[in-house]
């Protein structure tokens, strides 16, 4: 029992950081249907650019607390990403809004390459130790389940955002017109939105969303890399796709989903089938049922919308 | 006649040529290993070390079939190249070596074996440390440092005899290295009557791993042991600390660096254990007195593997004169049964012409380094 409680934490924790990845997917999904395969390596450069910021902050004004420290590098790095998130839009898929889609679609692959090697090139190969300014000692085990500060922190700050930007869509002006845009672009520019600037500000709002989730991955973990967006990405897709890809609502639960999966499938795959299976395989059972929801649900979990879309 | 016979005596003299050398055969021994580019300082070593043993052996003089003999080594330099390395060791073959110490590392000793196999010369390497390069039915390929499979043996025996550690949980990370160090330190835990109490996988790309250590919390193990390297190793040692695990963490040569405790920071602690092939010099049975004779002959101290480039010139001197021959085809199958205490500890080798009795050195972290253990 303590194990399975563990197990689902674990999941939770894993899980939230896919769901807040999985948001940018769909979120461009949603207005472009274009998979936006450089998203995780948006993630990649806001976790070194904090670091950046953080080194220099801890170098110059090392007075400065910790978590201050930690806030600083996360807006260095958000504002970063957004100023890179609006790049990669205006650059290289603007010009091909109206091209055939496998044409963007290799496009974010190459955008994806682009930014892995500039990363590697500025960063080097090495790891890097990533400051963990909030704790990774585990608080008081509640009923024998441990968790650290900053799993706390990784699970509250998702929630605050996931609900911010389910608001944002649903209440606000911009929202409004994102939905417009998304649902058809061409009659929401005759509606006078100004399509646009509102794909941009898609892109700016999951850029920043995925710096976030990027300084979270890398303050649990304590480690950055320049290929370190590639696994987080991938998942992130599947979680989108696995929730119904277009759905923000989708891409939180099938993120959570995804991590629960995950979690409890390399923990119990051994037991549940007989010793034949182990946990090299916690990968395929998390698209084993991939596989069999899109069996039953083509459009994934929660992905009504976009069954005339796709 | 009398003309041809001073022909004669002339071209003697002028063949042998030094006045030492007037009665002795030349076997030249060959020697591969970077001597330019960054592992350089590292190929020179090994080639002083080998060097060192030819003179010993011309200093105490061998005579084989009756015949007495000069060893001269023949040094090239491969760059630790691959490609560079079949072009060396082809090299050397032309040149008539009897046999060669080397290669120095793995990437240029696995690709050059295949042309001594050919040649059917013999070739010992003091450093390469692949399981791949003497698994490949070659007879002519020796070692004698150990290989990265005797390091999960050396580690299941220290778990075991010294940490008595009982239950013991195992994760690997599905590379060739990963896997074949955690099977051998299984194979040796059930030699010894242990079953693992957990056996998990994760790959080389993963960070999180909490959902396997999870599971191998339940089973309540003594020790961990982690087959990979210390990109992965270094955040699983995290996330142990994070998910309450008190056990040991034990690892191979792929956790056993600097990066490691870069990377794992606060993690560390004197529960951490890895192991590497090769002994460290002053834990050598005669290395004291080797490194001082080396550095005076040589005027520079010794880097790393030169006691190991010492050893192999020495097997393969010790199989010729078993073999009362220099002649690869004769002396070869006596490398099987050398057996001699050598600089760096009994100098033996199994079936696959693997070192018997592999050096693996033991660390522990202790006071921000790798300290090694007795």
């Amino acid at each position: 029992m303590e194990t399975l409680l563990q197990q689902t934490v674990n999941g939770l924790v894993v899980g939230s950081v896919y769901a807040l990845i999985a948001l940018g997917y769909t979120m461009v999904y949603g207005i472009l249907g274009l998979i936006n395969f450089a998203h995780g390596d948006v993630l990649m450069v806001g976790a070194l650019v904090a670091l950046e910021a953080i080194r220099l902050i801890q170098l110059h004004a090392p007075e400065l607390g910790l978590v201050p420290t930690l806030l600083a590098g996360l807006a260095v790095a958000v504002v970063v990403c957004m100023i890179l998130g609006y790049t990669i839009e205006r650059t290289a898929y603007r010009r091909l809004r109206n091209a055939p889609r496998l044409a963007p679609l290799i496009t974010a692959i190459g955008v994806s390459f682009l930014l892995q090697t500039l990363a590697m090139i500025v960063w080097g190969r090495n790891y890097h130790t990533f400051p963990q300014l909030v704790s990774t000692t585990p608080v008081e085990p509640i009923a024998g389940v441990f968790i650290t500060p900053v799993q706390i922190v990784i699970l509250v700050v998702s929630a605050v955002l996931m609900i911010g930007l389910v608001l944002l869509v649903n209440k606000t002006r911009l929202g409004r017109a994102m939905r417009a845009t998304a649902e058809n672009h061409r009659v929401a520019s005759l509606m006078g939105v100004d399509t646009n600037k509102i794909i941009a500000a898609t892109f700016v709002i999951g850029s920043a969303l995925a710096a976030v989730a990027g300084v979270m991955y890398s303050s649990n973990y304590g480690i950055a890399h320049y290929a370190m967006g590639f696994m987080p990405g991938l998942k992130a897709f599947t979680a989108a796709v696995l929730g119904g890809i277009g759905n923000l609502a989708g891409a939180m639960l099938g993120g959570i989903v995804l991590g629960l999966v995950e979690s409890i499938g390399a923990g119990y795959i051994e037991d549940m089938s007989f010793g034949f299976l182990n946990s090299s395989y916690q990968d395929i059972f998390a698209f084993l049922i991939l596989g069999i929801v899109l069996i039953f649900r083509p459009t994934g979990l929660l992905g009504e919308r976009v069954a005339d879309r796709a | 006649m009398k003309r041809t016979v001073t022909l004669l005596a002339l071209a003697g003299m002028a063949l042998a040529g030094g006045p030492a050398a007037l009665a002795d055969t030349v076997v030249r021994i060959g020697f591969a290993g970077p001597l330019t580019g960054p592992v350089a300082h590292l190929g020179k070593d090994e080639q002083f070390g080998a060097q060192l043993a030819l003179d010993d052996a011309n200093a105490k003089g061998v005579t084989l079939g009756g015949q007495k003999v000069r060893f001269e080594l023949m040094a090239d330099d491969d760059q630790a190249d691959p490609r560079t390395a079949t072009t060396v060791a082809q090299r050397l073959v032309d040149a008539g070596v009897k046999g060669v110490v080397g290669h120095v590392t793995s990437g240029a000793a696995i690709p050059a074996s295949r042309i001594y196999e050919q040649a059917g010369i013999p070739s010992v390497t003091p450093s390469a440390t692949s399981p791949k390069l003497t698994r490949q039915g070659y007879r002519t390929t020796y070692r004698v440092i150990a290989n990265d499979l005797q390091q999960g043996t050396a580690m299941a025996r220290f778990a075991v005899e010294v940490l008595k550690a009982q239950r013991i949980a195992v994760i690997d990370d599905r590379t060739a290295y990963g896997q074949g160090l955690a099977d051998a330190l299984v194979d040796s835990l059930k030699q010894r009557g242990i079953a693992p109490v957990g056996r998990e996988f994760t790959n080389d790309k993963a960070t999180d791993f909490s959902a396997i250590l999870t599971k191998i919390k339940a089973a309540r193990p003594d020790a961990i042991f982690y087959g990979g390297m210390d990109a992965q190793g270094a955040p699983m040692l995290k996330q142990m600390k994070q998910l309450g695990i008190a056990a040991k963490y034990l690892s191979g040569d792929g956790v056993c660096t600097s990066e490691m405790i870069k990377l794992a920071g606060a993690a560390m602690s004197g529960d951490v254990y890895c192991t590497q092939a090769g002994i460290p010099m002053d834990k050598m049975p005669a290395g004291k007195a080797f490194n001082e004779r080396f550095t005076k002959r040589f005027n520079v101290p010794v880097q790393l593997y030169a006691p190991y480039s010492y050893d192999a010139a020495n097997a393969l001197i010790e199989a010729m004169k078993l073999a009362n021959s220099a002649e690869p085809a004769h002396y070869l199958p006596q490398l099987q049964k050398v057996g001699f205490k050598g600089v760096t500890g009994n100098i033996a080798f199994d079936r696959y012409g693997d070192s018997r009795d592999g050096g693996v050195a033991l660390y522990q972290f202790s006071a921000g380094k790798w300290d090694v253990r007795p």
